[in-house]
């Protein structure tokens, strides 16, 4: 990018930069993978583990029906978290790129959506709480105003309250990227389509929604992965009901069944791996980002 | 874009949209601040039964909330090292990745692995590692490297982004007034990118101080924060689960203001200087 080397000795320098980032990287992100990789195709007697190879771990992995409905959840949790956050996501950040007009403002409202991401999840999650339970604010309310003579059972310790945490916790993910992709936009585009007569429903279709399409893309693997490896909210927030395919690797964790765990880590890594590319085939994120 | 145009409904129909998920992003986190503050026979819901401090006092004084201060400690300290090791090897790196190297591609696919692999997976692969090593499991080693791979592909996204609006000509400039490639970096790239790194402190931070999923096989026997909230989570059924988020929120809230205060000073500092 540069352009100018004086010299050999120059050459040398991104590597050396870049040096504690790689080796960083094999040694804690490459290695460990690696390590469940190998881990999934061990021998346990459910005490000790043996360094022999099988493929048991898989064959009772696939032959399990369990296997395959803690996956249908977790991937519906995925998608439904997914449509919601997409919309949301969408709809605040074309507010705030194409209708709050002062920069100043916009910078402003952008904080205001993304300082709870500095704050703990687990906190945020907890404060559903006291509004969703039996005798939380929600049904207080409803029941007040004599919609309902009994407080609604679904809203706390169900799938809904799953969903509606995630909807919470992740939305951040995809306001982020989608303001930045939409405030790239040249408004002379749209201008000019006004120009020539184009509906604010062509703008929409035709212009910011194929333009904004790397935002979506990066938030969407963003809220993918992170709904695909959460355990915590499941556990929580269904009441111990809905089960996650992290939250059954962490009950064979807890009973030291690791090589059984590690092959369903290693299914996981290429269900998510599989989901990010199909995301990726949609839009080549890396070539758009070069823009 | 719209300037001098009249503000039609789509205006207040998306402003409303934007005001209710405000409302919905910091309204639950708000009724737990106010129920934090509940009276000594108040409960985990409204009403309010009375207003005290009661339950901050409980929090500091019982012992059955398990070693929040210890946890606390913990946190800080990871979060500290991890805000430092974030900041130098993102610049490093992200200034290594403006030229062409051999892995260059590779290198960013595994850090964009790191970032997305789920992190509770991670922390197996690293525990085990250190396992199959023969090392212990401890916050400040495993601990920390699970939380560097949290914080490290963000710290690069973020350089990423900074760089990519840094003007090399300054460095040029520089390097032809004969500064050496350390003197150029010390009082040229680094001060220009100081904003940046002031961003990618805060990320490393406060990514590092909420972790839970990687940290969680991997802190060993003694728990971080966030592990001894949860753990709350499952077994304290009184308004002191509120005081701790309370507490928590508000040392976070202060890490963020500090940061922009920060960030604000040097930006003001700065333009004083230009017009010098």
């Amino acid at each position: 990018m540069s352009g100018r080397s004086s010299g050999g000795g120059t050459r040398l320098v991104p590597y050396l930069q870049v040096a504690p980032l790689a080796l960083f990287t094999i040694a804690f992100v490459g290695i460990p993978i690696m390590t469940l990789l190998a881990l999934s195709f061990w021998q346990t007697d459910g005490i000790s583990i043996y360094r022999e190879f099988t493929l048991e771990n898989y064959r009772e992995l696939f032959t399990s029906g369990l296997t395959y409905r803690l996956f249908y959840t977790t991937i519906k949790f995925a998608l439904i978290t997914l449509v919601a956050t997409t919309i949301i996501g969408f709809t605040c950040s074309y507010f705030l790129v194409f209708h709050v007009r002062s920069l100043k403002w916009q910078i402003a409202l952008l904080l205001v959506c993304t300082i709870p991401f500095w704050t703990s999840n687990v906190i945020r999650m907890i404060s559903w709480i006291p509004f969703l339970g039996r005798e939380g604010l929600f049904n207080r309310a409803i029941m007040s105003m004599g919609l309902t003579s009994e407080p609604l059972d679904f809203l706390l310790y169900s799938q809904f309250s799953v969903v509606l945490t995630y909807i919470h916790l992740y939305t951040l993910f995809m306001i982020v990227p989608i303001f930045n992709s939409m405030a790239k936009i040249n408004p002379n585009i749209i201008e000019a389509a006004r120009d020539a007569g184009a509906s604010g429903w062509q703008i929409l279709t035709t212009i910011i929604i194929p333009l904004s399409r790397t935002g979506i893309a990066l938030g969407a693997i963003f809220v993918v992965t992170l709904v695909m490896g959460d355990f915590f909210v499941a556990r929580v927030m269904s009441g111990g009901q809905a089960a996650s395919v992290v939250s059954a690797m962490k009950n064979q964790i807890d009973n030291l069944f690791y090589p059984q765990a590690a092959a369903m880590a290693i299914l996981l890594i290429v269900v998510v791996a599989l989901l990010v590319s199909a995301i990726l085939r949609v839009v080549d994120i890396r070539s758009e980002l070069a823009k | 874009m719209a300037q001098g145009q009249k503000r039609g409904p789509g205006f207040y129909l998306l402003a409303a949209f934007f005001t209710l998920f405000v409302i919905f992003l910091y309204g639950p986190m708000l009724m737990i601040f106010i129920l934090s503050f509940q009276g000594t026979t108040g409960g985990l819901t409204l009403p309010m039964r009375g207003v005290s401090v009661h339950w901050f006092g409980d929090l500091l004084t019982s012992t059955r909330y398990g070693d929040l201060g210890g946890g606390l400690t913990r946190s800080i300290l990871l979060g500290l090292l991890a805000l430092v090791l974030t900041t130098v090897i993102s610049l490093f790196a992200g200034l290594a990745f403006r030229r062409r190297f051999v892995g260059a591609g590779p290198l960013f696919y595994l850090s964009i692995i790191s970032l997305v692999v789920p992190g509770i997976l991670l922390g197996l692969g690293i525990s085990q590692m250190f396992q199959l090593l023969g090392l212990r499991l401890s916050w400040l080693t495993s601990g920390l490297v699970a939380h560097l791979t949290w914080t490290l592909p963000f710290g690069l996204l973020i350089m990423f982004a900074v760089l990519n609006r840094f003007d090399t000509s300054w460095e040029e400039a520089a390097r032809d007034a004969g500064a050496r490639a350390w003197a150029t970096l010390r009082l040229v790239t680094i001060p220009i990118l100081f904003p940046g790194l002031i961003a990618v402190a805060l990320f490393g931070f406060t990514l590092s101080y909420d972790e839970m999923p990687r940290t969680l096989l991997t802190v060993g026997g003694k728990n971080t924060l966030p592990i001894e909230i949860s753990n709350m989570t499952m077994t304290v059924t009184t308004p002191a689960l509120y005081a701790i988020g309370t507490l928590t929120s508000a040392l976070s809230f202060a890490v963020i203001a500090i940061s922009f205060i920060s960030i604000a000073v040097i930006q003001k500092r700065r333009e004083r200087r230009a017009e010098d």
